[in-house]
């Protein structure tokens, strides 16, 4: 995936720090959804796959207008339909735009044993390096949004990419570009944040819709993708997205302290055994007990 | 539209019913989307499903299929009961004073004054105004000046009833036979209780609805603007124009026509549509909505005596009554179109064009077809068979006809019709219906002229050229034209003469550019003109700069009065790209052209007060400038540009009264001057304004074997019909991309119904009406909730019409290739010939 003029932030798998790391001040992207004007037209599907050149895929109807379950290793962006029901009874269609949330704290990236394969940039965009990914699906496990997905053909993982390859060079992501009702805001995250946080106390003061917030989860430090939602204490409702993520603690203790334990097992072993020798000396063999192979 | 896609941002209030914006215009509801973000604007959703568009609404009412005049009526009586109308725009720009004849009655009993039964028509004699004068305050009186004069002589039949020229008025609006006072006594009927047992919207929902909207003019106050936008949810019942007329009357009730984010709005469906009707793809009508000529119209002077209107209205008030200029619209027309042949001897060759002496709409076609009357046909782009209404009846129409020529870009339903499912290998041998495909260009293969919605015209180019034999549309019709015109030169024939005259002077006969046609359209000078009051001359040949210029006397040729100013001396207007919007109010008045005249708000000059000045100072959009002596603004004025307030011309200028019209007087509908709430052909209950008198009584049904109607005993389900955002009608089935977004045909159907008949989520089901059976999986939703129905539970149920029997699932057999339009009834809407395809009935069961 192109670099271009982005500068690195953190390696997965990777010993030492990364070479861009404080070396340019770079904004942070912020991709803003807004659930309150989305009008579930899939535009934005499309637009991901033909940016990124991939091809159509069957599918099948399963009771609702959503394109399929979940997104796949060739279909990163999805738009997820539930119909919710509201706590005065009435019926409401809630559409939420799923694809990666690009955290700031990406467990993804933390569970990642291989050296490279996923990096952050110091834009804060998430980007999976294929060539250096060896499928172990360690990823799935970090994520707390269910995103990164295996090509079982190339044993690669996937996701998207907020469009590393046009926002290198200055363009606005491709479902950004093509969002038809102005749903879809990019920009820097402080504007972003700004610009949810008006539309949200719009919703609040002039359309009474006293639940409605932003959703920029701090569990992960805050995401590259934040959503205006109607409802920000219920953000389950709107394709189970979680209310509360975060790296699971497995994960963090694996790539943290479990290592240091596992580091301290094995020194420790070898300054046992080292001393043990030192102390004791070799193992020695009783000749005179040992008649029949050391049997007693 | 009377406003515009983009003026949707400057709104306050939207009512979007009839329609499903978001799903079927994405780019389009942008500009609501911007109305909620940047004005707090409010959105109402009325609609049988909870559907996109609903889910972006601040309020959403469920209503029964077809009972939109239900709802839109009881809200006419809420505002007037609360106060809340635009009373000096009522008084002043609507024909809300003006005096009703005696003997006019309202339909209590379900019909009007004058209907004869054995025609199925009215006399609307008694749909008239009143002669006479200033009857302001005057409760009693108004009667007539002189009596209708009886015909002296029996054989002579009375003169046709005719608008007086001198109308009797009470600007008091007290008078019991006034328009508004009738309108009151109209809609008081429609209480919240009876809107609730027709619709099945629970009253205190209901009145939640209409008190939102009517909100936008609480006490009178008229800065507020509120829009209603529609589409055929709305055109697509069998009394769908009807239903418009309602919504027209609640927005000048409450004074929202002219105003920038107000209007009574169409949305189009295709991407041309609104050409396609400004040209007259309608056997009824001529370029730019000049009537057609009929039988009666013996000449030239006939036809333009019955069609030229002549001004009717109060005595001190002017009225522009801009069809007064019917004849020099009609007299150029003809000389665009049969040249030199047209001249001031022959009548302008009226004699050439036909005049239909019957219904030839859509469904009279097919059943024409069905009896044999019809022996072939040419669809272009135009698939039929899909279409229906009642698939079956047009699939055997085709059976017996000789031939039928296919212009498309695929191998459609219609092309194939002989091989439906159904129709064996033994009967297709039966099948003598000779088929010509012929490959023609795909959109982005063409240029030429859209239209949208708004009246904007644009130019397109095209972005490649039509693939292998495929031809361009004008080539093709051209190409047949010029055959069949030496074949009239060899042959002779029946009255070759329109053939053989029809001006056809393009740089290559064989393939006309369209531009040329475009030019065609604006129309030029055949003579040097000169304007009188400027003294601007324009030479002979020179393309006109407007419709004002078009003369009576043969001396200007014009194919479109309405697009007179599209290509001009000064070029393509509608090539301009000028993005600046100086107003901020979305009337980018360099972008494109509109008609008329590029004017993008129509009518206004309504959104000023009788002296001149814009009811919202922060929207001004025309005012009146003193100083020059002219209407100036932001936008074209919709107007006589020196008419000064004082002379109190309407600002409806199409209309002979000047004003906009609550009571629609002779002439203008066939079904009644104020709508009236009438059940679908096909419904599950009696309607309770008139139980003896449910249906339209002008609605009539065909009589084929295929025109067969169910009862609610058998068929107790409505059902209406839709699309989707991610197909397009007929032919996105045969593309991968919406295929993969939806895959396949469904039923939304209610979870109560799913639990009732113990059918889940993506069971295989048929729905069946009277006409035909469609089968696809269950959709088991909650948007669509059961509803109370005058007492009775009924459930409604909807379907896409997107699949056939031929694309990308039906080839593979992944579906059961039944078109949507299998159910739906041969019945229409008897002024605009529309078919009942959004409210019939049906059952269901597992598949």
């Amino acid at each position: 995936m192109s670099q271009a003029t982005l500068a690195v932030r953190r390696i997965s798998g990777h010993p030492g720090p990364a070479p861009g790391d404080d070396v340019e001040r770079d904004f942070q992207v912020c991709k803003l959804v807004d659930t309150t004007t989305c009008i579930g037209c899939k535009a934005c599907e499309v637009a991901c796959l033909e940016w990124n050149g991939y091809s159509f895929t069957d599918t099948v109807f399963d009771n609702s207008y959503q394109t399929m379950p979940e997104t796949t290793w060739n279909y990163w962006n999805l738009i997820k339909f539930n119909e919710h029901e509201r706590e005065d009874g009435s019926i409401t269609l809630l559409m939420r735009k799923d694809q990666c949330m690009h955290c700031a704290d990406p467990g993804c990236l933390t569970a990642c044993p291989a050296d490279g394969a996923i990096v952050q940039y110091t834009n804060g965009i998430v980007d999976f390096q294929q060539q250096n990914c060896i499928g172990c699906g360690y990823c799935v496990s970090g994520c707390p949004f269910d995103i990164p997905k295996f090509n079982p053909t190339t044993k690669k993982m996937f996701k998207c990419t907020l469009c590393v390859d046009r926002v290198s060079v200055g363009l606005e992501p491709a479902c950004i570009k093509t969002c038809p009702t102005g749903c879809l805001h990019f920009g820097t995250k402080d504007d972003m944040l700004d610009l949810a946080e008006t539309r949200a106390k719009q919703l609040r003061e002039n359309y009474g819709i006293e639940k409605a917030g932003v959703y920029d989860p701090a569990g992960v430090g805050g995401t590259g993708v934040i959503y205006v939602l109607h409802d920000v204490t219920n953000p389950e409702a709107y394709g189970g997205l979680p209310k509360d993520p975060h790296i699971p603690w497995v994960v963090r203790f694996w790539k943290g302290p479990a290592k240091w334990i596992g580091n301290l097992a094995m020194l420790g072993g070898l300054l046992g055994v080292t001393l043990h020798y030192l102390r004791y000396g070799p193992k020695q063999v009783d000749e005179a007990k040992d008649g029949n192979g050391g049997k007693p | 539209m009377t406003n515009g896609w983009i003026d949707i941002k400057n709104t306050d209030m939207m009512l979007i019913m009839g329609g499903n914006p978001a799903e079927n215009h994405p780019c389009g509801f942008k500009w609501a989307m911007e109305a909620k973000r940047n004005r707090n604007a409010k959105l109402i959703s009325v609609d049988p499903r909870f559907t996109r568009t609903s889910s972006t609404a601040d309020l959403f009412c469920q209503i029964r299929a077809g009972t939109d005049i239900a709802f839109l009526g009881g809200l006419i009586r809420y505002a007037v009961e609360n106060n809340r109308i635009a009373k000096e725009y009522l008084v002043n720009y609507t024909n809300a004073a003006f005096i009703v004849k005696e003997g006019f009655k309202l339909p209590e009993d379900g019909l009007y004054s004058g209907f004869n039964e054995a025609s199925s028509s009215y006399d609307k004699t008694t749909w008239n105004y009143e002669e006479g004068g200033d009857f302001s305050g005057k409760t009693d009186g108004a009667t007539p000046a002189h009596a209708t004069p009886a015909s002296s002589n029996p054989a002579t039949p009375a003169p046709p009833p005719a608008l007086p020229p001198n109308i009797a008025y009470d600007l008091t609006l007290q008078h019991p036979r006034c328009v508004f006072q009738l309108m009151k006594q109209q809609y008081s009927r429609y209480t919240p209780e009876t809107v609730e047992r027709i619709t099945g919207i629970p009253k205190d929902q209901y009145l939640k609805a209409v008190d939102l909207f009517t909100s936008v003019r609480k006490d009178g106050d008229m800065k507020k603007v509120a829009t209603i936008i529609y589409a055929v949810g709305w055109t697509q019942h069998t009394f769908g124009t009807q239903i418009i007329r309602t919504a027209a009357m609640i927005q000048l009730l409450l004074g929202n026509v002219g105003r920038a984010g107000g209007g009574v709005n169409a949305l189009r469906g295709h991407s041309n549509i609104q050409g396609a009707t400004d040209m007259a793809g309608l056997y009824d009508s001529l370029p730019g909505y000049l009537k057609g000529p009929i039988p009666a119209d013996t000449d030239l002077a006939a036809f333009l005596k019955r069609t030229t209107p002549a001004s009717s209205k109060p005595t001190p008030w002017d009225s522009f009554n801009y069809y007064a200029n019917t004849p020099k619209f009609m007299v150029s027309l003809l000389k665009s179109m049969y040249g030199d042949a047209a001249t001031k001897e022959n009548g302008f060759a009226f004699d050439y064009l036909p005049k239909p002496g019957q219904d030839c709409s859509w469904t009279h076609i097919w059943n024409d077809m069905y009896n044999g009357k019809i022996k072939g046909m040419m669809a272009f782009g135009m698939n039929g068979v899909m279409i229906g209404p009642d698939t079956n009846k047009n699939i055997n129409a085709l059976k017996k006809a000789d031939w039928l020529v296919v212009g498309e870009i695929y191998q459609d339903e219609t092309s194939e019709f002989w091989k439906a499912p159904g129709i064996t290998t033994d009967e297709q041998k039966t099948i003598n219906t000779t088929v010509y495909r012929l490959p023609c260009a795909g959109f982005a293969e063409k240029d030429g002229s859209m239209t949208n919605s708004a009246r904007w015209v644009t130019w397109k180019y095209a972005a490649v050229p039509p693939p292998g034999q495929a031809r361009l549309d004008q080539d093709i019709i051209a190409q047949i034209f010029l055959r069949v015109r030496d074949l009239y030169k060899k042959e002779g024939g029946k009255f070759p003469d329109p053939i053989l005259n029809l001006s056809w002077a393009y740089a290559d006969a064989a393939h006309p550019p369209l531009s040329q046609v475009a030019m065609e359209l604006n129309g030029k000078a055949l003579a040097d003109l000169t304007d009188p009051g400027t003294n601007q001359v324009i030479k002979a040949g020179q393309q006109l700069p407007g419709f004002a210029w078009l003369k009576d006397d043969g001396t200007t040729a014009c194919g479109n009065w309405i697009y007179s100013g599209m290509w001009t001396e000064a070029g393509s207007q509608v090539q301009r790209r000028g993005t600046e919007d100086p107003s901020g109010m979305g009337v980018y008045p360099n972008w494109a052209w509109s008609w008329p005249a590029n004017r993008r708000v129509l009518y206004n000059r309504a959104s000023c007060t009788p002296d001149g000045k814009p009811w919202d100072p922060e929207r001004k959009q025309v005012w009146w400038n003193e100083a020059a002596g002219k209407w100036a603004g932001n936008d074209v004025p919709d107007f006589k540009p020196d008419s000064h307030p004082k002379d109190h011309m309407g600002p409806f200028i199409m209309n002979p009264e000047g004003v906009g019209r609550l009571f629609a007087p002779i002439g203008v509908l066939a079904d009644g001057p104020f709508p009236e709430h009438y059940e679908p052909i096909e419904s599950p209950i009696k309607n309770p304004l008139h139980p003896d008198r449910s249906n339209n009584p002008l609605v009539t049904k065909f009589t084929t074997p295929f025109d067969k109607f169910g009862t609610p005993e058998e068929y107790s389900i409505v059902c209406t019909t839709y699309r989707l955002t991610e197909q397009y009608h007929y032919w996105t089935k045969n593309n991968p991309m919406n295929v993969q977004l939806i895959p396949e045909p469904f039923v939304e159907i209610p979870v109560e119904l799913a639990d009732e008949k113990g059918i889940r989520g993506t069971d295989k089901i048929k729905v069946i009406s009277a006409r035909g059976t469609y089968i696809a999986k269950a959709f088991v939703t909650r948007r669509l909730k059961p509803m109370m129905i005058d007492g009775k539970k009924v459930y409604q149920i909807g379907l896409p019409i997107h699949q056939g029997f031929r694309g990308i699932t039906e080839d593979a057999g992944r579906d059961a290739r039944t078109p949507a339009n299998l159910l739906t009834p041969s019945v229409t809407d008897p002024n605009a010939h529309t078919p009942e395809s959004k409210g019939f009935l049906v059952k269901i069961e597992k598949a």
